[in-house]
């Protein structure tokens, strides 16, 4: 039960041991390098961490449900809540496993881990702090990811056809590529693919399925026509405060340790999204005379996507860069919406795709530190052209085969869930709201 | 008796209120309402997405007064509403058939 994750941690101790040996520390006579012990500090970290990623999803929840109308905001937050309820027992029972196990064809895990069995508390597996810590870590991005899909289907879509897709999407889609990319013998991480906190994984894997499922569903009744403006954007201002400060959990907290890379990965979360509000207000005063609140926070979410794979690689001019260019991109792509005719309600794909997709590519262009140990090579630091632009490369082979995945299997769940239990309210229910029909509930009483 | 519904900008529902106290009304119904007459909407713009909206906050006032009160009240809340501008809105006074105070069961004039 070796470490089928760290194995990147595993060469930096290798790395650190093999300095102080050249600082001239006596040497201990040893074979092997020797097992990392628990360190309270990662420990410590881990767990504030683990807390932060969780905190995103109510946060996701307000930002979500601030931009439908107020007859669909419970419903709305619902795709986040249910989400808290249902993945982290999935997650549990294989989600975990077929991720993070020992690897089956570079493809996905194995099953060691079901129902965490033979994990103990006090197991480190390779690491500096708790397997389980790592588990729980983890299981929070697994728990957003399918909650950032549901941006596509706001104001239109059947609960059980919500549920039943969420479960699905998590083992078929979120499972598999988390796997390529972060587990042992994945076949982007042994292509050595850069994703430092989830661009591909989380962001890309949720918007390119987003894109699929809002094309499939069609367009709310009445879009183009109807007024659907949010209903409450205080609450989608909040909730970007919210995912920005959780996020510090999601970038510094993938570094695995309290240590500078952590650090690294904390600026330039702090920066990223303040370069690209500012690019997005910016590049709407421009197009049409006022800055929006809707506008800076939404520039402020592309920014926190696009620095999310690059995070604990690049350096903080790196991430201004990327931040003032994700404003300005991603506020082309929603508006390109509209000419292209389809309905993504929330951006999901606007923001989360193309800014995950934009992301992962800029990381091949500015990466300079080398994160978990390994040093890395980009188009504008590297030692050696020929591996930056080999780099680049597999960075265009994870955006690929990401999209290219997430879209087929999502087109694929969605004609199953389509014939087992349909998938869009009737007419007249998408009248009333999902609030009143899907959960029976209202949040304004007048 | 009669009642008088007006339409007002909200921002005026302050001055109105207090110059209606001035001349001995005593009680007031208010109700946040949207419309439109001859003053047109606005357009917001959320990500892309622009909609014209038609309608505008109002206030409306009812008020129900005996008929030798009523010249008194209308002039009263056309000066004190008025900005001269589009969309100040409008006054109305219709019949009132039975008026009664709950509390005592007092009816017409007395229940005022």
């Amino acid at each position: 039960m070796d470490a089928t994750i760290g194995t990147r941690k595993k060469k930096m101790t290798q790395t650190s041991l093999t300095a102080a040996l050249l600082l001239g520390l006596p040497a201990l006579g040893w074979a092997e390098e020797a097992t990392p012990v628990l360190s309270a500090a990662d420990t410590a970290w881990m767990l504030i961490s683990t807390a932060l990623v969780l905190f995103m999803t109510p946060g996701l929840a307000l930002f979500y449900g601030g931009m439908v109308r107020k007859k669909n905001v419970l419903g709305t937050m619902m795709h986040s809540f249910f989400a808290m309820a249902l993945i982290p027992v999935l997650w549990m029972v294989a989600g975990y496993s077929l991720a993070f196990g020992t690897d089956i064809g570079h493809f996905i895990g194995g099953f060691d881990y079901l129902f965490l069995r033979g994990i103990r508390p006090d197991d480190l597996n390779g690491s500096t702090y708790p397997h389980l810590i790592f588990i729980a870590f983890q299981g929070m991005f697994a728990v957003i990811t399918p909650a950032l899909v549901a941006g596509a289907y706001a104001e239109r879509i059947k609960f059980i056809s919500y549920a039943l897709f969420t479960g699905l999407w998590l083992f078929l889609v979120y499972v598999p590529i988390c796997h390529w990319v972060w587990g042992s013998g994945g076949w982007l991480f042994e292509k050595g693919a850069l994703d430092f906190a989830g661009g591909t994984v989380v962001h890309m894997s949720a918007g390119f399925s987003a894109l699929a499922f809002a094309i499939v569903l069609g367009k709310r009744r009445g879009y183009g026509t109807t007024n659907m403006s949010p209903h409450n954007l205080s609450l989608t201002l909040t909730g970007v405060g919210v995912l920005w400060f959780g996020w510090f959990g999601f970038n510094a907290g993938s570094a695995l340790a309290a240590n500078a890379t952590a650090g690294l990965a904390f600026l330039t979360t702090f920066l990223a999204p303040a370069a690209a509000g500012l690019s997005w207000a910016l590049a709407e005063w421009l197009r049409t005379g006022k800055p929006t609140a809707l506008g800076v926070s939404s520039g402020i979410v592309a920014g926190l996507v696009v620095i999310t794979p690059a995070a604990g690689f690049v350096g903080p001019g790196s991430a201004v860069i990327m931040g003032l260019l994700a404003g300005v991109i991603c506020y082309g792509a929603v508006l390109l919406k509209t000419p292209l005719g389809y309905d993504d309600s929330l951006d999901a794909f606007g923001v989360h795709g193309v800014g995950g997709m934009l992301g992962a590519l800029l990381t091949g262009v500015f990466a300079s530190w080398p994160g978990w140990g390994d040093p890395v090579e980009s188009l504008l630091f590297h030692t050696d052209l020929s591996a930056a632009l080999s780099q680049f490369l597999v960075q265009v082979t994870s955006v690929v085969a990401t999209a290219a995945y997430s879209i087929v299997v999502t087109l694929g769940i969605l004609l199953l869930v389509k014939a087992l239990v349909g998938l869009r309210v009737e007419d007249q229910q998408e009248l009333e709201g999902l609030d009143l029909t899907q959960h029976g509930e209202a949040n304004y009483h007048f | 008796m009669k009642k008088i519904e007006a339409i007002i900008k909200p921002f005026k529902l302050d001055e109105v209120k207090d110059a209606l106290n001035k001349v001995g009304v005593k009680g007031i119904t208010v109700s946040e309402v949207k419309g439109f007459g001859r003053q047109k909407g606005h357009t917001e713009l959320y990500r892309g997405a622009e909609y014209v909206v038609d309608f505008l906050p109002k206030i409306k006032l009812e008020i129900v007064a005996s008929d030798d009160m009523v010249g008194q009240i209308v002039e009263t809340i056309e000066a004190a509403g008025k900005t001269g501008k589009i969309g100040d809105g409008k006054i109305f006074v219709l019949p009132v058939e039975e008026a009664v105070r709950i509390r005592t069961g007092q009816r017409g004039g007395e229940a005022l």
